[in-house]
This record gives structure tokens, sequence and C-alpha cells, in this order.
């Protein structure tokens, strides 16, 4: 997959959940890639949904959304608190935390149509991929499971995805992800910290017993020294050496499942 | 780690952020496991769109809960009615 130094990003406006117009962050490549072969930006792009993680739709989510387009995705990251009003990300997610965060139907529309945002581009290839964090990634898996027209899937320490209390599941969580991995329905990857608190070693255990029941495709990567968001650059949980092989595994999936349909086209 | 996990509790102040003193009616705590003991104070009553808000690492958290109480603790002890024995006309006026 080439690499973009030239990307354009800018808010842009979707349509989500029960028709709701509201704010999201895309970024395309444009100019030419590293790659001898190319002059001009690619004809066609695979695109990426980005899920913002629970605190919200922060400058980190911006910076990831711009690093796909640098690798040659059109990505886009809507605002999954565009509802709660305009204020700085971190007030909005403090609202939204303490009202016990967004319901899963809610969250499923936006990102369904986030991904029919990214469908209606020029440049649109017609492969799709969503990639979560935190929050996020719990919501790639239900995606995943639920949404038609993703082509692979990227769940980054997605916690609560397994529900060991029934009493967790609520009207905004009805479901645990875990009971709905029959209908998975694209490759998932799961990249995931040893340390991490939510989701533990042992449920990233059990999640994955459940995949291979289900005889799902799938790949895990879990990293020792690391908790929790350590790809994150802004938090005291970062942890440059696993980020760095932790994103390595999610462009080699991402391209293998996404991009190498499309540079065929593009070579076209 | 992130989580949906809020503590919160009702109570009686005020708090200065932007805008100058406000009355809260509210804290929401919050853990971000093993970082950060986020607190915010705000108005639910008034819809709880303004907040004052705080993070501490966890041991500044419980460091800062250990002054509270001390502090509690040394005032009421300060401000204690001192014991006295009744007088003997005290007692003849209560008979």
């Amino acid at each position: 997959m080439s690499h973009y130094r030239g990307l354009q990003a800018e808010p842009v406006v979707f349509r989500g959940y029960d028709g709701d117009q509201g704010d999201a962050y895309y970024a395309k490549p444009i100019g030419s890639g590293t790659s001898v072969r190319r002059t001009s930006a690619p004809a066609k792009c695979p695109g990426i949904v980005v899920i913002h993680h629970l605190p919200g739709w922060d400058e980190w989510i911006t910076e990831v959304v711009r690093k796909f387009a640098h690798h040659g995705y059109a990505a886009i990251s809507p605002h999954l608190y565009f509802r709660e009003g305009s204020d700085s990300p971190d007030d909005v997610g403090a609202r939204v935390r303490a009202a016990g965060g967004v319901a899963d139907a809610q969250v499923l529309g936006d990102v369904a149509g986030a991904m029919a945002y990214l469908r209606a581009q020029p440049n649109a290839s017609g492969k799709i991929g969503v990639i979560g964090f935190c929050s996020g990634g719990r919501h790639t898996y239900l995606a995943a499971c639920t949404l038609s027209g993703i082509d692979a899937a990227v769940d980054c320490w997605g916690g609560n995805v397994i529900v060991d209390n029934p009493k967790d599941l609520n009207a905004k969580r009805p479901v645990a992800p875990i009971d709905v991995t029959e209908k998975l329905n694209c490759p998932l990857l799961g990249i995931f910290g040893n340390d991490d608190a939510n989701p533990t070693a042992d449920q990233v255990n059990r999640t994955e017993a459940v995949l291979k029941r289900f005889n799902k495709t799938y790949e895990f990567y879990r990293y020792d020294g690391a908790g929790h968001a350590f790809f994150n650059i802004y938090r005291d949980a970062y942890r440059p050496e696993q980020a760095l092989d932790g994103w390595k595994k999610v462009f080699a999936f991402l391209h293998r499942y996404l991009a190498a349909s499309t540079a065929s086209i593009a070579a076209e | 780690m992130c989580s949906y996990i809020v503590e919160k509790t009702a109570l009686i102040g005020s708090a200065k952020g932007r805008k100058g003193w406000m009355r809260i009616d509210t804290a929401n705590v919050y853990f971000d496991h093993p970082y950060v003991l986020a607190i915010d104070f705000t108005n639910e009553g008034e819809g709880g769109r303004d907040r004052v808000a705080i993070e501490l690492s966890a041991d500044s958290a419980r460091a800062l809960v250990e002054r509270i109480l001390a502090a509690l603790a040394s005032g009421e002890a300060a401000h204690a009615e001192p014991e006295t024995e009744p007088t003997s006309a005290a007692i003849a006026m209560s008979c």
C-alpha cells in the first residue's frame, strides 16, 4: 500500500441514526504516492470508519483518521456524541460518560451512516473496513456482527464484549457482543494489552474461544507490558514499541482484506 | 481502562469555573483505571452542561480523601462546645 504525503482532511456532515445530521471528520489521500507506478492520487480508495473511544471525538482520533489517509484509505470518524452539543470534546465526553454512554442502536446507525458517506464518494473502491478503540472496539465487534457491508473489522482493546454480570446489560446496551458472534460476517483483527483490566487477558481468551467455536476468520495480537489504550500518545498508557508493532498488524490486515483488490483496480 | 462506571453523589456546594462561581448539586466520580481519578462537579438541576473538572492520580485521590477527613475532624474538634458540670443553680431550675 502506498503512502501519501498529500491528504485532504476536513469536518463534514453525515447522516446517521434516525436520519440525524451530525459532524464527522473525513480524510483522503491526494497527490502522489510512494509507488513509482503512481503519479496521482488513487482513483479508488478503500474506506475505513474510525469509531472513537469513550472519552470522545478528540485530537487523537483526528490524527488516526489522517494516518489512514496517509496509508491510502478514505477515512471517516463520526462524532458519536454530536447530539450532546458543540462544547469541547472533553466536556461533551464527560456528560455522555455521566449519562452511562450512548445507546448501541444509535451508534450502529451512526456507523452505518458513515459507511454510506464513504460509499457515496467518487473515490470509493467498494471495500469498507471498521476500526474502533476502547468502547469503539466493542462497537466495532458489534457492528461486524450486525451490519452488512463490512469487509474487515479491527477491535482495539474493546471492553465489555463479554459481560459476566447480566445486571450490566441495560436499555442502552441490551446485548453482550459475544452473544452475537455467530453472526460475525467479516474477518476480525483484535489488538489487546495483556495488562488491560477491561478486557482482561482471560476475557480475551474466552472471546477467542467463541470465535474458534464458530469458525470465524480472525487474528488476535496481545502485547506484554501494555494495558488499555496503548496506541494513544496522549495517555500515560502509551507504549511506543507495542504501538508501532500493533499499527503494522493493523495495516497488514486491512491491506489484505481491503486494499489488495483495490490495487488491481488502481493499476488498470 | 475506559469504563461506563461513574460514582455519583448529590451534594450541596459551589464551584468556580470558567464563568465564575456556580451552584453544584452533583459530583460524578470516575476512575480511569489505573491512571486517573476524575471528578466532575455539575449542577444537574440546571441541565448539567457546565462542569468544574479535576483529574488526579489514584494515590493523590486517596491522599486528598484523607486530608479532607482530617480537616473535617480537626475543625469539628476545634469548634466543639466544651463539656461543663451543671451548676447548683441549673440543677435547682430543672426540678
